[in-house]
């Protein structure tokens, strides 16, 4: 329940003023936890930022979690990677 | 949206899963960023169980968690933690996959963030009794955040 538990986490961050991002791997878990900026990346459990040792992968997903810091939108914020259609088309 | 990755988890974990109640909010804490990015300084947050020579290792349902300084390298992390939800070759092979210090560190030298906070946070994952998480140690590792004067906080699950 390693997303529940960032979910969480970052939930208690965001409570005294610090703004917070995350990637989950598991979407109706984020869904119900609700924290403020999450970023849904299709990869399997223990792939977060998708390949160990690629670090233009793992900066693009980075990249994109981030932005939803200056996303307009009002939280809670669930957006699906742009790396979705690429591992789609594999 | 219709994500398949419950469908991939074996089938032990996808029928917990089913069944585990889970934590359910209706309201979102915010606190809209105040700063552009390349003026905040960062703290990066796991769940992916992460220790150092010297510290403790996680047990299991553990919502203790461990302190990371910036200055290691990323090679010295040990654990990770072991589940049979998921497959941890990944993270052993490149600690980065599920803390990414070193893909920060590249950011903060490029001068995408401000800095990086003179510490981190690991957790375990895989907790189903989450009641001291989010009533002792989540809190506790906030507070920490917020005496640092830490703007962003960026988590990752494994």
């Amino acid at each position: 329940m390693c997303n529940q538990s960032v979910g969480l986490i970052q939930r208690a961050i965001e409570e005294v003023d610090i703004s917070t991002v995350s990637i989950t791997l598991l979407e109706d878990i984020t869904r119900k936890v609700k924290p403020p900026r999450a970023l849904l990346v299709p990869y399997n459990l223990g792939y977060p930022l998708g390949e160990p040792n690629n670090p233009e992968l793992q900066h693009a997903i980075i990249a994109e979690t981030l932005a939803l810091l200056e996303c307009d939108e009002e939280p809670p914020i669930l957006k699906v990677s742009q790396q979705r259609e690429e591992v789609c088309a594999k | 949206m219709g994500m398949p990755f419950l469908r991939e988890l074996n089938p032990i974990i996808r029928f917990f899963m089913r069944f585990y109640p889970g934590k359910q909010y209706n309201t979102t804490p915010h606190t809209p960023l105040s700063i552009p990015l390349n003026e905040c300084k960062v703290a990066l947050i796991t769940t992916a169980g992460f220790f150092l020579d010297g510290q403790n290792p996680f047990e299991l349902n553990d919502c203790s968690y461990r302190e990371i300084p910036n200055s290691i390298q990323t090679d010295k992390l040990k654990g990770g933690h072991k589940s049979s939800a998921y497959d941890e070759q990944g993270i052993e092979t490149d600690p980065n996959l599920a803390f990414p210090l070193d893909r920060f560190r590249e950011l903060e030298a490029e001068g995408k963030i401000s800095s990086l906070n003179h510490r981190h946070f690991s957790f375990m994952g895989s907790i189903t009794k989450p009641k001291s998480l989010i009533e002792n140690t989540a809190p506790e590792v906030a507070q920490k955040l917020k005496t640092d004067s830490v703007d962003v906080a960026f988590l990752t699950p494994v």
